[in-house]
């Protein structure tokens, strides 16, 4: 029983960092139609500036952190927009899908020959010792992953609920016509969501990165659990991708203790298949309408 | 001439020089140059599902996996790796039938993420079921065939029988193209609601999409175990998967030269640029935005858009129309 509750614990901590990445995922494609495959590379970024920041300056790692996000929502939010998106989205979205497949492998292979090819440790936010709640220890690591991916998916959902901006997000995203013809900046309310997105994955490497470490290929597997997470819950609403990525790191964490360790992915690649095959709206998405 | 004589031409002057090219060639070239005739001609079977059929997969290498498996399978138990042909086929064939039904539900980036599902499940099969792939360690010494006691162990020859590999395998999906199934096709990318109001049978045909894709590169995997000569999961992976696609789309995906363009791009000119290390695939990705943003049909369709944009733009609005 202990062991369940300290897996169900650590697996919702790595589900919540999924969900992170998926909840960006999800805002681009409802503001703009937009599939991006290097969203496990806007984490490898963000992570390699914040080291990158530490080594030639010495700085503290809030400083950095903050520096980074910065950076982050300039280049893969602003830049990534108008640069990429904007240049190639009239192509197709399918189009923009594989360019940004082309951009990860730039990006991964960038960080490689211009900083390193190694894993490196990365500064921790959180001290790694166990506390004890109730006779379960529980890592801080773990504890303090679920409260900021739990501040940021708060704040976010307060900032769409309650501000204009996020509002008329929000509006543009349900209905881009009827939202234009409301004299709603349509393609500001985009750009914002694209440096959302990049924030988000900032937050999401300052999490994952002390146990990943910082490598240039780092992405890989959490870009692919961040998209299986959002099709699972859902990338029509941001809900569904934060239940996505929660189900998924709580399944693959259970599956691989009690069913098959060398399995545990591919019970998060069956519940994958099965979703798309029977509930291609994921589970707790809504349903679109299919386009022609 | 006309432009079909032309074209002719053109494909007789490839023939040669490929036919001439491995007498230039030294051992490493020689593999190289078999192994740019393999991926091409697997890329020619996801070219058939992605370019031809509009059906994005990212889960070809899965494919190129069995077939590779079947005949280390094959070579080790003693017999020849012929049988492997058929095998692989047929398994790819039936396993493609199977990955086309998500097809039938969903499409695009649905349709690649599913399609990646299916290549990592195949991936962790193959590195946990140690007693039948020998894990993480994969096939070792995977030797290539001896025909009526011609060896065509050498790099020279072995060379030729993947060359040989790729005029069959196009030949095939030549063929396919040239049918009324290839026209059922383009008519399924183009407008599927229409072609099926037309008759067309797109349950079936989106189905054989995926088959006949899948079944042509395993073939290809049954000729690529013996060149490298051993295999591992890593050679299946669903980022292996990626890299066809993005060598198909690079080439021109839904253009016959395509994949053997794109085959170039990926298997010979990182060789040339060795001396750009590491720095060759941020070209790679860079060149992949480059011609998504300004030729999304590829190298193939390169001269045309360079036509269209050295072409004067017409004076008259009714001709601009057009």
């Amino acid at each position: 029983m202990i062991d369940f509750v300290q897996l169900v614990v650590s697996g919702l901590a790595t589900g919540a960092i999924y969900a992170l990445v998926a909840i960006g995922f999800a805002l681009l494609w409802q503001t703009s139609n937009a599939v991006n495959f290097a969203q496990g590379e806007f984490v490898m970024l963000p992570a390699f500036v914040v080291l990158a920041l530490i080594k030639a300056f010495d700085l503290p790692l809030w400083l950095a952190a903050a520096i980074a996000l910065v950076v982050a929502v300039v280049i893969m939010g602003g830049l990534f927009k108008r640069a990429i998106v904007d240049a190639i989205l009239p192509q197709g979205a399918m189009t923009l899908a594989i360019a940004t497949i082309g951009l990860a492998v730039a990006m991964k292979n960038g960080v490689r020959a211009g900083y390193s090819a190694e894993a490196h440790p990365f500064p921790a936010l959180f001290p790694v010792e166990p506390i004890r709640i109730l006779g379960v220890g529980f890592s801080l690591a773990d504890i303090g992953a679920l409260v900021l991916a739990g501040v940021a998916i708060g704040g976010l959902s307060l900032f769409l609920a309650h501000t204009l901006a996020g509002r008329q997000m929000q509006a543009a995203a349900q209905n881009r016509d009827a939202a234009l013809s409301l004299g709603i900046d349509v393609d500001r309310m985009a750009l914002y969501t694209f440096g959302i997105n990049a924030a988000l994955a900032t937050v999401a490497a300052l999490l994952v990165t002390p146990s990943y470490l910082a490598k240039f290929d780092m992405g890989e597997s959490l870009g692919l659990y961040a998209f299986y997470a959002a099709i699972i819950g859902g990338f029509n609403r941001v809900l569904g991708a934060l239940w996505g990525g929660l189900i998924v790191g709580v399944l693959s964490n259970l599956a691989g203790a009690y069913l098959s360790a060398s399995y545990k992915d591919g019970f998060v690649l069956a519940l994958l298949i099965v979703v798309i095959l029977f509930r291609p709206e994921g589970l707790f998405g809504s349903s679109e309408e299919r386009k022609v | 001439m006309t432009a079909g004589r032309w074209r002719l031409l053109g494909v007789l002057v490839l023939i040669a020089v490929l036919l001439a090219f491995p007498f230039f060639l030294r051992n490493y070239g020689l593999n190289l140059y078999a192994r740019w005739a393999l991926i091409a001609a697997a890329g020619i079977g996801l070219n058939l599902t992605v370019g031809y059929a509009g059906q994005v997969s990212l889960g070809h290498a899965a494919f190129l996996g069995f077939g590779a498996y079947l005949s280390a399978f094959a070579i080790k138990a003693g017999w020849t790796m012929w049988p492997a042909i058929p095998a692989a086929a047929l398994l790819c064939f039936v396993v493609g039938l199977a990955l086309g039904f998500p097809a039938l539900r969903v499409q695009h980036h649905y349709l690649a993420f599913a399609t990646l599902g299916f290549n990592a499940l195949v991936f962790l099969a193959m590195r946990n079921e140690e007693w039948l792939t020998g894990g993480n360690y994969g096939i070792q010494r995977i030797l290539r065939p001896v025909v009526f006691g011609w060896s065509l162990r050498d790099s020279f020859s072995y060379a030729y029988v993947c060359l040989g590999v790729l005029a069959v395998i196009a030949a095939i999906a030549w063929w396919i193209l040239r049918s009324p199934w290839g026209r059922a096709f383009a008519a399924l990318r183009d407008n599927p609601i229409r072609a099926e109001s037309l008759g067309v049978n797109v349950r079936a045909y989106t189905l054989l999409a995926f088959a006949i894709g899948g079944a042509l590169a395993g073939i290809a995997g049954v000729f690529f175990a013996p060149l490298i000569g051993y295999i591992d999961p890593h050679m299946f992976s669903g980022l292996v998967s990626i890299d066809l696609l993005l060598i198909v789309i690079v080439g021109g995906s839904g253009r016959f030269i395509g994949p053997l363009l794109g085959a170039a791009v990926g298997v010979l000119l990182p060789e040339w640029l060795r001396f750009m290390g590491d720095w060759y695939l941020v070209a790679f990705g860079a060149l992949v935005l480059a011609l998504m943003a300004w030729c999304p049909t590829g190298l193939a369709g390169l001269p045309e858009r360079v036509a269209t944009l050295l072409r004067p733009a017409p004076r008259d609005p009714a001709e601009r129309a057009t």
